[in-house]
């Protein structure tokens, strides 16, 4: 663990230093979730229909998906994948350490370092302000703060997986951008996964997506009661061991066949 | 066995064709046709603990394959390579703890941390007790002048202070075997006397095997007492310095400067191989014509200010080395 725990923390401590970026991006994440509560007023204005999620339960989701917007792998570990093109990655082929645990301790740091930043201070400005409601119960908080950790064990397993695929530069990119694709879709971060059709939510519910953030969400206001969290951190973790099983796959195989650029 | 040993190792790449323009582009798509390249070719050789081996070639000769073969991140096509008992490959984790690698060109530390936390997450990550870390450091920061370096982010530090840098990371484990590729690329003089000395230092005094791939043939002459040659994937010559300039000539250089300007030397036994102004270059061949009696020759016919007899430049020996292989 010794070698892993050390990369975590240096890349964690070097990404909070990154505290402008994060004044940026928090402003950004507001106004989008503005715009999206906006959207979903109107829509919920307009309908006639019963809904699963209430508007205020909508809101809140909402809310919590533009605070923890980076603990979904929403885009590629950019600095590892320019390695691999690069041809830096060969140094951290010379380590006696496992190449892919050392990549998921980076890709858990990218995601959790950023949220830290970002979270605590989105969730002052919408509690009091913008309708972020609190938990429903302290124990749908405890639920919501375990399917954290897993989420961001999951979320860090997918990042590493795109990265993984990268190997294969340039055919791999396009499979990368199709995996963060169906993240945004699927996990809940663009729509909560309760509006998604009714025939839609089996596919959804077997899905490792919606463990990065429809599933915490869902334990906060409620719609998941809080005696669930073991069986869906159990889904987590499961799925974060098979994607690391394959990542492994993935790598092994494009490690062997790789040349290193550029002499 | 020996330390380093290495015999009929082959490496065949295989790269895509594609014909140029768009047309090419998308039939690549659907048709693609390989090109094998021959990067080595039944190399072979046996190094021992504690040798300096300079290992010296054109680009693309296969000096960077052999040095990722050796250090494991690169899977030969055929042939066996073993260092100090393993399988480079096969056994890649516990053989990268005991070796040390430098790529000129590239960087192991951390872009934006200081120095000395590289350090701290190299000891990590090669889980160095406290004890041989700080012994390691002490020695290394002495050795290469490191102290006032440690706090500075690697982003701002000058080439020269960050090869120095490299050098201590890629040593901080206290590897039995260093492979250095280029690690004197792109430094200024003061900074490449340093790595020399070091280099030189760590291979008499810890007794640290060095395999040294460069083009600058200073590095070569001052550093290697043994050099391995190797051109199109093959070994072209491996031994010592004095026994490749043996091989390609016995020509020694004399360098006069003349008092008056315009002298023309028409002594069938020399070659002129520059004129320029006063300063003129003349090769001759000490078996055929002995130094002392060549130098009397010139002295009394021709009106000499300054003398100076030396070895023809390695590069150009080694240049010649190439012309004769090829024809």
């Amino acid at each position: 663990m010794r070698p892993y725990l050390a990369r975590f923390s240096a890349q964690f401590r070097m990404l909070l230093q990154y505290r402008e970026a994060a004044l940026a991006g928090l402003a950004t994440q507001f106004f989008w979730g503005v715009i999206r509560i906006m959207i979903f007023d109107a829509f919920y204005r307009t309908t006639t229909a019963a809904q699963p999620l209430t508007f205020e339960q909508t809101v809140s989701y909402v809310w919590l998906g533009q605070a923890l917007f980076h603990l979904t792998p929403y885009r590629l570990d950019n600095e590892l994948v320019q390695s691999i093109r690069s041809g830096d990655v060969v140094y951290q082929m010379l380590r006696p350490v496992s190449v892919y645990w050392s990549w998921f301790a980076r890709g858990l740091a990218l995601r959790t370092a950023p949220t830290l930043l970002r979270a605590l201070p989105m969730f002052l400005i919408t509690i009091p302000f913008f309708g972020l409601e609190l938990p429903v119960s302290w124990a749908a908080f405890g639920a919501f703060m375990l399917s954290i950790v897993g989420a961001a064990l999951l979320s860090a397993a997918l990042t590493t997986l795109a990265s993984t695929v990268s190997v294969w530069t340039i055919s791999g990119n396009g499979i990368s951008m199709l995996l963060l694709g169906s993240v945004a879709l699927f996990s809940g971060s663009l729509v909560p996964l309760p509006l998604m059709p009714d025939w839609a939510q089996g596919i959804l519910n077997f899905l490792p997506f919606r463990g990065i953030a429809d599933v915490p969400f869902r334990l906060w206001i409620g719609d998941l009661a809080a005696s669930e969290v073991f069986a869906l951190l159990g889904q987590q973790l499961i799925w974060t061991l098979a994607i690391a099983f394959i990542s492994q796959l993935i790598l092994k195989h494009g490690l062997k066949r790789m040349v290193i650029q550029g002499g | 066995m020996a330390f380093v040993h290495v015999s009929d190792l082959c490496k065949t790449y295989r790269i895509a064709k594609r014909d140029s323009g768009a047309w090419g582009a998308v039939r690549g798509v659907f048709k693609r046709e390989y090109k094998d390249i021959q990067a080595l070719r039944n190399l072979s050789f046996d190094i021992e603990r504690g040798e300096l081996v300079g290992y010296i070639g054109p680009n693309g000769a296969g000096k960077s394959t052999t040095i990722k073969i050796l250090s494991g991140i690169l899977v030969p096509t055929s042939g066996a390579c073993i260092v100090d008992d393993l399988v480079p490959w096969e056994s890649r984790r516990s053989h990268v703890s005991r070796i040390g690698v430098v790529f000129g060109q590239r960087t192991q530390l951390w872009w934006d941390l200081p120095v000395v936390e590289s350090f701290q997450l190299l000891k990590e990550i090669y889980r160095v007790s406290e004890t041989t870390y700080r012994d390691s450091l002490d020695e290394l920061v002495e050795l290469l002048s490191l102290q006032s370096l440690l706090d500075t982010p690697v982003r701002q530090l000058s080439l020269g202070q960050r090869m120095r840098c490299d050098l201590a990371a890629s040593l901080l484990h206290k590897p039995s075997i260093l492979f250095l590729d280029e690690p004197t690329i792109g430094l200024d003089a003061v900074s490449k006397l340093a790595v020399r000395d070091f280099i030189r230092e760590l291979n008499e005094r810890r007794n640290v095997t060095v395999i040294l791939t460069t083009h600058d043939m200073d590095d070569i002459e001052a550093l290697c007492r043994r050099i391995m040659l190797i051109n199109n994937g093959q070994l072209l010559f491996d031994g010592k310095l004095d026994g490749l300039r043996k091989q390609v000539s016995s020509e020694r250089h004399l360098r006069l400067t003349l008092t008056h300007s315009e002298e023309i030397f028409a002594d069938p036994d020399l070659r002129v191989v520059r004129q320029d102004d006063g300063q003129v270059i003349l090769a001759f061949d000490p078996t055929h014509v002995p130094t002392a009696e060549m130098i009397a020759r010139v002295t009394s016919e021709h009106a000499v200010s300054d003398l100076y007899v030396e070895n023809p430049p390695i590069e150009e020996i080694i240049a010649r080395f190439y012309e004769g292989e090829g024809q």
